[in-house]
């Protein structure tokens, strides 16, 4: 990374990062709302395709329809440029409402956060993407891994804390992921660390066994240091359709989510099902992938977003 | 959301009775619930307009048939046709002529492609081959090494250069390995990338043009959205695919995503992944993807799990009970574990044609609900088990205190034994056995 690419900030990252899904998403916008003076019935429906296409769900899709068509007649708008504006704003107050701050700071003891989602969603990367970040900022932190099913799963994340020159508490493949937990959250009480991250394995929100074993990680946690996790981060794959609502919902009925890591946005998926995510769930959007190196992930800014998918 | 898309159906239907034949005009709010079905199901945008052109072009002009409903009548020619998009009902690997057949496992980050790869090299194994697994993906920490405890897990050979080595090199090397070994199938896991990653695209190019795969199988999970269409088809545009493998259909995403798949590659999907241990590799059945992507209900698989898990023995046992009228609480119990073994009652209850939709409305199955059952029947001695009418007041409230829940579940545990008990007799007397059967197995509301 050089500096003058740190210096674009993030940005101007996201809009490059996001160039690919821009001219895509806003060339489309721009045809039907510009091409035509005046606003038609047509241009209602090319705007449905287009949110359906970003992965916004039907429901969501017709209901931020509706409010646009219901504005463009309570406010007259002829311009198709102002029905941009209008459905722009629409999007960027859908996604403000929820609380996204991220402290990483607990008060007293370790701040804990808990990394959960089904199988390939960017988990182990996003956990240690976000130790080396605030190793960066001058925290110290601990590694968990939880993940003692998948076969070299604490290897990946080991040489993650490698890299980051951060202690790991792994145990032995097969054994239980709340011991694993428990141990790594007395161990940086012990050592007196300011951070732990736990990774845990991938589950499919579908089976009920393993859902409960991430609750009882999560309770195990809290044994050991009332008040943790103090976040729980659910990592969705960007390419997600509409089973990420049920993902969602039944992972945030076992776990305390405070909020949705968003990952693999440099490709052509928009993610759009994280906008009816947190419509419809009220949880926020925290941080979201948009590369490789450990700065593509960022803090996500719904008016950024926004603006960069349509300018 | 079968019950639910067939009542939308009706509903958009409800003038249809009594006209002749089916016209664009009359199914059009018919077409608009089905779009949106699919639409919900994650099959692309672009996709579903033709296709629904499709079914208009294929559904107007025919005539209303006075046997079944309208919706029916639809929801019918969308079955068929989703079926026909699908193709043939099984397509095998593509074995070379001279061994060893290469495969190589391509796709986007986290599809699944390593533990397919795992799973691929353990069915080929129980068919007699000896596989080969080659480690090429050098990107991911520790991505090798997974591959390598796969392999191992699966009695495969393995082969890498490491993550210092160059993945062309690799999988060029892997023939030669492969002879040594007397490997006769090879089987090349590569890194996940993104199809707009020139770079990397370039690295899976040469790959395949260095050695010339059988197979090439793009890997992707049945959760993908609308993006589907994208990346495979940039993937398909870089590399001749042979196959897709859909993995973690396992889930409950409808997985729409297939339907795009097949038609943006023309590739046949040739696997399912269907769960996360090395033998949860199945073979894709158009048919019962179709259901699922309706909503239907997928109620072959169910019979099949059913099959699978329970008891035939034991089966057998209760049905002789049952028609004695002999059944007591060590059965009901029995038959409660049985059922749990098939997997969560949520998940089981979803499979059910026509439950859907009493899930989405809230109606909830408890899980838990078991865990009592099972605590209040082992809290009982083996006498009473057996002699539930003998359970009065006061060993209600020993049973209650013994299983450490209240006299009011005790009461409820035996009630639910008693209606099913009900529900068994009913059953025994009514069901004429082929019959039953028949209407069992076929779909609802086709």
């Amino acid at each position: 990374m050089t500096e003058t690419e740190e210096k674009r900030g993030f940005f101007g990252r996201l809009r490059e990062k996001l160039v690919k899904t821009r001219t895509n998403l806003a060339d489309n916008v721009r045809r039907v709302l510009t091409g035509r003076g005046r606003i038609g019935d047509e241009a209602f429906e090319e705007l449905e395709e287009i949110l359906i296409q970003a992965d916004i769900g039907v429901e969501t899709t017709l209901a931020i329809v509706a409010d646009l068509r219901a504005k463009a007649k309570q406010e007259r708008l002829e311009d198709t440029e102002a029905l941009v504006n209008v459905l722009k704003d629409d999007l960027t107050e859908a996604l403000s409402v929820a609380d996204r701050s991220l402290t990483w700071e607990a008060g007293e003891g370790p701040h804990v956060t808990l990394v959960a989602g089904v199988n390939g969603s960017g988990k182990t990367t996003t956990a240690g993407k976000i130790a080396q970040q605030l190793k960066d900022s001058g925290k110290t932190v601990l590694l968990a891994a939880a993940d003692t099913f998948r076969a070299a799963a604490a290897d990946q994340l080991n040489i993650w804390a490698d890299r980051v020159g951060a202690p790991i508490i792994r145990h032995k493949e097969g054994a239980d992921p709340g011991s694993v937990a428990y141990d790594a959250v007395d161990a940086a009480i012990s050592r007196a660390i300011d951070c732990v991250l736990i990774d845990t394995a991938g589950r499919l929100h579908t089976k009920t066994n393993l859902m409960n074993e991430l609750e009882k990680v999560q309770r195990v946690t809290g044994k050991r240091l009332p008040g943790a996790p103090h976040e729980v981060l659910l990592v969705l794959d960007a390419t997600t359709g509409q089973n990420g609502l049920q993902q969602a919902k039944i992972f945030a009925e076992a776990l305390n989510v405070t909020g949705i890591v968003l990952t693999k946005l440099d490709g052509t998926a928009k993610g759009g099902i994280a906008v009816a995510i947190q419509k419809q769930l009220g949880i926020p959007i925290k941080l979201i992938g948009v590369g490789e190196t450990v700065h593509d992930l960022q803090p996500f800014d719904p008016r950024e977003f926004v603006e960069a998918l349509f300018n | 959301m079968f019950e639910s898309l067939t009542q939308k159906l009706d509903k958009a239907f409800r003038n249809l009775r009594g006209q002749g034949k089916l016209t664009e005009k009359n199914i059009r709010d018919g077409l608009q619930e089905i779009r949106a079905a699919l639409l919900e199901a994650d099959v692309n945008y672009k996709v579903v307009k033709d296709f629904i052109q499709d079914v208009q072009d294929k559904a107007v002009g025919q005539e209303v048939l006075k046997s079944v409903q309208p919706s029916q009548q639809l929801v019918k020619i969308v079955h068929d046709e989703l079926i026909k998009l699908m193709g043939e009902e099984h397509a095998p690997l593509r074995m070379a002529q001279k061994p060893p057949t290469q495969i190589m496992m391509v796709g986007l980050q986290g599809q699944g492609k390593t533990t397919t790869a795992g799973k691929l090299a353990l069915q080929l194994k129980k068919k007699g081959h000896n596989p080969l697994l080659v480690g090429a993906d050098v990107y991911r920490p520790a991505a090798i090494r997974q591959l390598e405890i796969v392999a191992e897990q699966a009695g495969a050979e393995f082969f890498t250069l490491g993550e210092q080595g160059d993945p062309v090199d690799a999988c060029i090397m892997a023939r030669g390995e492969a002879q040594m070994r007397g490997s006769d199938v090879i089987i090349m896991d590569t890194a996940g990338r993104l199809h707009v990653d020139e770079q990397m695209m370039g690295e899976v190019r040469r790959i395949a043009n260095a050695v010339k795969p059988d197979e090439i199988l793009f890997t992707a999970n049945a959760m993908t959205g609308q993006d589907a269409v994208n990346s495979a088809k940039q993937f398909n545009d870089a590399l001749p695919l042979t196959g897709v493998v859909l993995t973690q259909m396992d889930g409950d995403a409808r997985g729409g995503a297939a339907i795009s798949l097949i038609k943006v590659t023309g590739c046949p999907i040739k696997f399912i992944g269907t769960g996360e241990k090395l033998d949860a590799l199945d073979t894709f059945h158009p048919q019962r993807m179709a259901d699922q992507i309706l909503g239907m209900g997928d109620v072959v698989s169910l019979v099949e799990k059913a099959q699978e898990v329970v008891d035939q023995d034991k089966a057998l046992k209760f049905q002789e009970k049952a028609r004695k009228a002999s059944w007591d609480l060590e059965d009901f119990l029995e038959q409660m574990q049985q059922v749990k073994k098939m997997g969560s009652l949520g998940d089981l209850m979803k499979k059910m044609p026509g439950m859907g939709k009493l899930m989405d409305q809230g109606f909830d199955v408890d899980d838990s609900q078991l865990k009592y059952f099972e605590a209040i029947i082992y809290s009982m001695t083996p006498y009473e088990r057996r002699n539930p009418k003998l359970i009065n007041g006061s060993r209600r409230r020993r049973i209650a205190a013994g299983s450490g829940t209240s006299v009011q579940e005790v009461n409820r545990t035996l009630k639910e034994f008693e209606q099913s008990k009900k529900m068994i007799k009913r059953m025994m007397k009514g069901g004429g056995k082929k019959k039953g059967k028949r209407a069992g197995m076929r779909m609802p509301g086709l």
